[in-house]
């Protein structure tokens, strides 16, 4: 349980964070902005990684589920990033 | 070791929150979002030293099958359809947190040495939970953004699904309270999993296309905190800081949108589609406008902002679908050529998506600079010689300023009708998506013309070249 407060103290502080910073991001930048968090909450594919990495307690349904967890995750990173640099580098002061 | 690792994931997500900061101005967002990727490679580093990860031939497999598929999707996707890309970004990730959730469920049957707890149980529900409605609710998303799924008729029966997932859910919920063990039946999981499935489907199809972007927004915040969630279940902070990073982001993005359509949240969610609720017949439509427009040309266009010392374009996502922004920013030019100052007024929901109709401007080579914000561009259309208004039509109604008994009455505008002139450039006299005719084209100081916004501007910039 104290690891759960411990946890829950972290998300509620990242998400005032959160509030604060995305608040700053003009209108004109919001598109990239969900590409770009698109990307960011590809992160999941750590848990993947662990998942689809095989050890003893593994089962083969497991690992079938970390492989397209891992493909899944990495999609939205990759395409996240790229898809955001290439709006962004689009955007040209005068 | 472990401290080391933990430390690698605060790195990252410190990467992540400096990655967003540089997206606080165009300047530095190129870096930001480089920044940001930085942060994601240190963190697959780290979880591939993971002691756990022994084998790495399906880790690579996984890898590779992801960044061909994304790389493709990257390069070939076109900007007008970056609604679809995200829609479908965000029930991928939706189904990512569900996978890893389920494969850690699995691997925790198999672990001797794992005591489910019951936070661990809370968290892996959480995870199936958001991770599964995203993912299928996005995928209806993706079908009503491309019109393939049309405005459901039977809106009620998917309300009354709704509620019966609701129902079964709380069952459930009790059912695991009140019982000994703490989650280990696998046909319960399997259950909420369908459960949750059906459930983001019966979620989104009531709501109408129209409000799509508003979902997209809701849907991005879900993917995140169904991160937010796995990173509960495998206890790893990382995890948790970036899901709720991007939890945030949508539900402001969403706020956002809901204010600048005047509606709140619960009535997008659970209020049917909004043209079904105003709406008025051909008509009444046709009566109201009846002998009261004055129609114009691309000539008389020409001549009017010869003389216009500032032009400012209101653009509406009327614009995208005519293909018009280039033609756009060539009649922009020539103005400024002229020795005129050209804006562009940006409404919040003026594309399909939060910040769209700035991004498809951008890729026409307008400069952000003249990309200019509803609230900062409202107070100079009194001193605007032309106002261009471009396949947009509710967000420049000034009913929605004036007229109290007017359905979209409230709902921010830009107050196109300040302008000395506005010239409104549209294919026809049909209503928006509000379904409810335009004071704005029988005004005094407008000027109606009719026609394809890429023809139009193309003739006017002829017309402009002879004069």
């Amino acid at each position: 349980m104290e690891m759960f407060i411990m946890s829950l103290s972290i998300f509620v502080l990242a998400v005032f964070v959160g509030v604060e910073i995305i608040n700053k991001v003009p209108p004109t930048l919001h598109t990239p902005l969900m590409s770009g968090t698109n990307a960011i909450s590809g992160i999941v594919v750590v848990g993947a990684i662990i998942s689809s990495g095989g050890s003893d307690h593994t089962t083969v349904l497991s690992t079938i589920l970390g492989v397209i967890a891992v493909s899944l995750a990495t999609i939205n990173i990759v395409a996240g990033f790229m898809v955001t640099d290439r709006m962004l580098s689009m955007f040209k002061k005068k | 070791m472990i401290h080391l690792v933990n430390l690698g994931y605060l790195a990252a997500a410190v990467l992540f929150i400096l990655g967003i900061k540089g997206l606080t101005t165009p300047k530095t967002a190129v870096r930001g979002n480089k920044m940001s990727a930085a942060g994601m490679l240190l963190a697959v580093v780290i979880a591939l030293l993971d002691k756990n990860v022994v084998t790495y031939e399906y880790i690579i497999l996984g890898l590779a099958i992801g960044a061909i598929i994304g790389a493709i999707v990257a390069k070939k996707i076109a900007m007008t359809d970056m609604p679809e890309l995200v829609a479908t970004l965000n029930g991928i990730g939706g189904g990512a947190s569900l996978a890893v959730a389920a494969a850690n469920y699995l691997e925790m049957q198999v672990s001797p040495g794992f005591t489910v707890t019951y936070d661990w149980s809370v968290a892996l529900i959480l995870s199936i939970l958001i991770g599964a409605v995203t993912l299928t609710g996005s995928l209806i998303a993706v079908g009503k953004l491309k019109g393939k799924i049309g405005d459901a008729a039977q809106v009620g029966l998917y309300k009354a699904i709704v509620k019966l997932c609701f129902l079964v859910l709380i069952a459930g919920a009790i059912y695991f309270v009140t019982s000994d063990t703490p989650l280990d039946s696998n046909a319960l999981i399997l259950g909420l999993i369908v459960v949750c499935l059906i459930l983001g489907v019966s979620l989104v199809m009531p709501i109408g296309g129209a409000d799509m972007p508003v979902v997209v927004a809701l849907l991005n915040s879900y993917s995140g905190l169904a991160g937010a969630a796995t990173g509960f279940v495998l206890g790893n902070n990382g995890l948790i800081i970036t899901g709720s990073l991007v939890g945030a982001s949508g539900i402001i993005l969403t706020s956002i949108m809901c204010k600048a359509m005047n509606r709140s949240l619960t009535n997008v969610l659970f209020g049917g589609s909004m043209a079904a609720q105003a709406g008025i017949s051909r008509d009444e439509n046709d009566a109201f406008y009846e002998g009261k427009v004055k129609f114009s040309s691309a000539d008389e266009l020409a001549m009017l902002l010869d003389g216009a010392q500032k032009v400012v374009f209101v653009p509406g996502y009327g614009l995208a679908v005519a293909q018009a922004q280039h033609a756009t920013r060539e009649l922009a030019n020539m103005l400024e050529e002229k020795g005129a100052e050209v804006k562009y007024a940006i409404h919040p929901v003026a594309g399909r998506m939060p910040g769209h109709m700035n991004v498809l401007l951008a890729e026409a080579e307008v400069p952000y600079d003249q990309l200019v914000e509803m609230d900062t561009i409202n107070p100079e259309f009194s001193q605007t010689d032309v106002a261009i208004v471009l396949g947009a039509n509710d967000v420049v109604n000034p009913s929605a300023a004036e007229d109290p008994n007017s359905p979209i009455f409230g709902m921010p505008i830009l107050e196109v009708h300040n302008a000395r002139t506005v010239v409104v450039v549209k294919r026809g006299l049909s209503p928006g998506f509000a379904g409810i005719p335009n004071e704005l084209f029988i005004r005094d100081n407008s000027l109606m013309v009719a026609g394809d916004a890429k023809k139009v501007l193309q003739e006017t910039i002829a017309a402009l070249k002879d004069l």
